[in-house]
């Protein structure tokens, strides 16, 4: 790496068009590249989903075979998984943690550049297995063999680009770690830090632990079909309930990868449209740190029904129900932050208090799921999914939404359109709710997930759900225009937005300047 | 980079790299895990002296059931020649099971044994099965397959049925990839 005063010296010369892209190291122009990188995966992976939503609008099998209906239902959520929600926050963070901190830049801006880069790739690679012979992966995004190993020409495909994915949050992990215990501005001690760099910082050291693990299980997966090992393979002396712990051993700690920067975007909200200081920082801090722990010791209460003894579903299942202290003291902070305080209620606010809301119902219904003998009913039923996308969809989704329209006026320097932001709310809070909640009703009736066809009685839900889908998807659309006209122009913010910010971000110019801060600033 | 963010990162990669390897390390891991608790009716392989030196419990009778599947559409038959018996804990039994290559092919299978209940699978242990070793089956060939077993009698008490069942898996291409393998090496 070059030395610092001759990086200075140079700054203003970058290259123009799309080179300016290609070769940034700049923290803001690769944070502006992830997010709309995730936005751009957003609208692919919500297109599976309306595919989805579409064969599903009636019982019968109407529109596509039930080969493709399944790899729908697979690439929607890896699509979803690691290239829309996980990109938009390492976007947030690109774009926020040194902002918040005090730094110039990112602490490794090359290493930056190239793990953003690697996901076009990794995605492009994805979605051409659609059109390969014997199609997309269709056995579940959870890749159990033996049936994913059945999957046809697409499944080493499919591996490398899981291996892209984690290798790329891998390394960016390791850029937020170095940044956030090496970059900050003096007097800015780890407990005064914004407690978005918090989750952010706790997130990138569960990335580093499990996604190497992830990695290890499907670089077995694929020896298991191409070079004759039997890790899965029971005629070999192999298991395959064993993939099930490998993959779940990453699979729990991901889903609170998923969720622990959007608590950490909710903190930052939720204080300035309150107008008080977060409620109890340090047990945030504390909260944080508690569930990324217990993330580890519960990942076999997604197999209650592969078998286990009664003591290791006891375990598991309380280890769960432990979570919820750790998240209560989360959501009653985040009240306790709101009462009596002089609230108003700007289009970032108004999705911070719909997250706060549908995230606990996701969060009750997760409950419910982790007592293992009701489990045995719940168990891969739509009840299931109803769960799982009430946390990530009204949960992170909206998180990063909120985010958005909360930054966005900092980022471009221009307002959004407040009233098309407050539409934009009232339709997706209005169809989220119609998508998934009927599926709590389909789930606890019986009816199974990943299946293109059902009964006749789960047919009126169905149709709603369906409905919901498509007002849901549409009503991004407005998202995107909301984005567009503030990225064009419009009213000048000013330099800290918002009545009630705080934080150093909101010291810099709207826009900030290129590079955010050349002098630290002194944090008191 | 400077010196603490170069520290950083290296030990970060140490951790990648260390968390990849214990992704690996879960597999004997888990075995040692089944084998410890006989989860997943994984069963144990004992010499016939060691079998000799337990001492019968004639007080006590255990029903053993067999049972036999094939793997997925293979072309095979197989089934125990006696589907169930009543033992006692700490003597030596014999069974056998009958399979049969319906295809038109040379074959060799392998049958992969489990126990249930998952208690038990550590008290059921084989002196000799057919179990451990690939079975060749010329075409159209049949065969009975033995299977020489006793019951440990510290196998708990509320334990009255145990049940051993056999899949059988076509290893056909594997044992012949891997002879290729052993004679180009050779």
């Amino acid at each position: 790496m070059s030395s610092a005063t001759a990086h200075e010296a140079h700054h203003e010369e970058h290259p123009s068009g799309i080179m300016r892209w290609i070769t940034t190291t700049n923290h803001k122009d690769i944070g502006t590249l992830y997010l709309w990188f995730a936005f751009i995966m957003l609208f692919i992976g919500g297109a599976m989903a309306l595919v989805i939503r579409a064969e599903l609008f009636q019982p019968g099998l109407q529109f596509v075979d039930p080969q493709f209906f399944n790899s729908m239902t697979t690439m929607h959520a890896l699509i979803m998984i690691f290239g829309a929600v996980m990109p938009a926050f390492t976007g947030l963070a690109n774009w926020l943690i040194p902002m918040m901190i005090g730094a110039p830049d990112m602490a490794l801006p090359r290493m930056n550049n190239w793990s953003f880069w690697i996901l076009p790739f990794a995605f492009t690679i994805l979605l051409s297995t659609l059109f390969m012979e014997g199609g997309g992966p269709a056995g579940g995004w959870t890749l159990y063999p033996p049936l994913t190993l059945q999957t046809g020409h697409a499944l080493p495909f499919v591996i490398l680009s899981i291996h892209m994915m984690g290798l790329s949050s891998i390394m960016g992990a390791i850029n937020i770690i170095a940044t956030v215990l090496n970059m900050r501005a003096p007097g800015m001690t780890l407990m005064k830090m914004p407690l978005f760099v918090w989750t952010w910082l706790i997130t990138a050291y569960l990335l580093i632990a499990v996604m190497p693990v992830l990695a290890g299980g499907v670089t077995m997966l694929l020896t298991d079909k191409f070079f004759g090992t039997s890790f899965f393979n029971a005629a070999g002396g192999g298991d395959p309930v064993m993939f099930q712990h490998i993959f779940w051993f990453f699979g729990h700690p991901e889903v609170y990868i998923l969720i622990l920067p959007s608590f950490g975007v909710i903190s930052s909200i939720v204080p300035t449209f309150a107008r008080k200081p977060l409620f109890g920082y340090s047990s945030m801090v504390y909260a944080t740190a508690s569930i990324a722990f217990l993330s580890f010791i519960v990942w076999a209460h997604h197999m209650f029904t592969v078998g286990m003894p009664l003591s290791g579903e006891l375990f598991f299942m309380f280890a769960t129900m432990l979570i919820a202290v750790p998240t209560g003291v989360k959501v009653f902070n985040w009240v306790a932050t709101m009462w009596k305080g002089a609230m108003t209620f700007e289009t970032p606010m108004l999705f911070a208090l719909g997250f706060i809301i549908m995230f606990t119902i996701g969060g009750f219904s997760g409950l419910m799921l982790a007592i293992a003998p009701a489990d045995f009913q719940y168990h891969d039923s739509y009840f299931v999914v109803a769960h799982f996308h009430y946390v990530l969809v009204p949960g992170s989704v909206f998180a990063i939404i909120a985010a958005v329209y909360y930054w966005l006026p900092k980022w471009t320097g221009h307002m959004y359109n407040e009233r098309l932001g407050k539409i934009h709310f009232w339709l997706s809070t209005i169809f989220v709710n119609l998508t998934f909640f009927p599926m709590h009703f389909v789930g606890l009736a019986g009816m199974p997930r990943r299946i293109p066809d059902y009964a006749l009685q789960f047919a009126d839900y169905n149709a709603l759900s369906s409905i919901g889908a498509f007002g849901f998807g549409l009503s991004q659309l407005l998202f995107l225009y909301i984005v567009i006209q503030a990225v064009r122009g419009g009213a000048k913010a000013d330099d800290k937005v918002w009545e009630g910010a705080q934080g150093l971000e909101w010291t810099l110019p709207s826009p900030p300047p290129y590079h955010s801060f050349s002098t630290p600033p002194v944090v008191k | 980079m400077n010196p603490a963010t170069r520290r950083h990162v290296i030990r970060l990669a140490l951790v990648v790299a260390a968390m990849f390897g214990f992704g690996y390390a879960l597999v004997p891991l888990y075995n040692v895990v089944c084998q410890i608790t006989g989860l997943n009716g994984k069963t144990t392989r004992v010499a016939s002296e060691e079998a000799a030196a337990f001492e019968p419990d004639l007080d006590r009778w255990v029903t053993v059931e067999f049972v036999a599947n094939v793997n997925a559409g293979l072309p095979w038959t197989f089934a125990p020649v006696v589907h169930r018996m009543k033992v006692h804990p700490g003597r030596l039994y014999d069974a056998r099971f009958v399979a049969t290559n319906l295809s038109t092919e040379p074959l060799i299978g392998q049958a992969v044994p489990s126990v249930a209940p998952g208690e038990a699978a550590k008290h059921f242990q084989k002196t000799e099965c057919f179990c451990f070793t690939r079975q060749r089956f010329a075409a159209g060939e049949t065969r009975e397959l033995p299977l020489r077993f006793v019951i440990d009698p510290r196998l708990p008490k509320h334990v009255k049925t145990v049940t051993l069942s056999y899949t059988f898996f076509d290893v056909t291409s594997t044992a012949k990839a891997e002879t290729e393998t052993t004679q180009t090496q050779n």
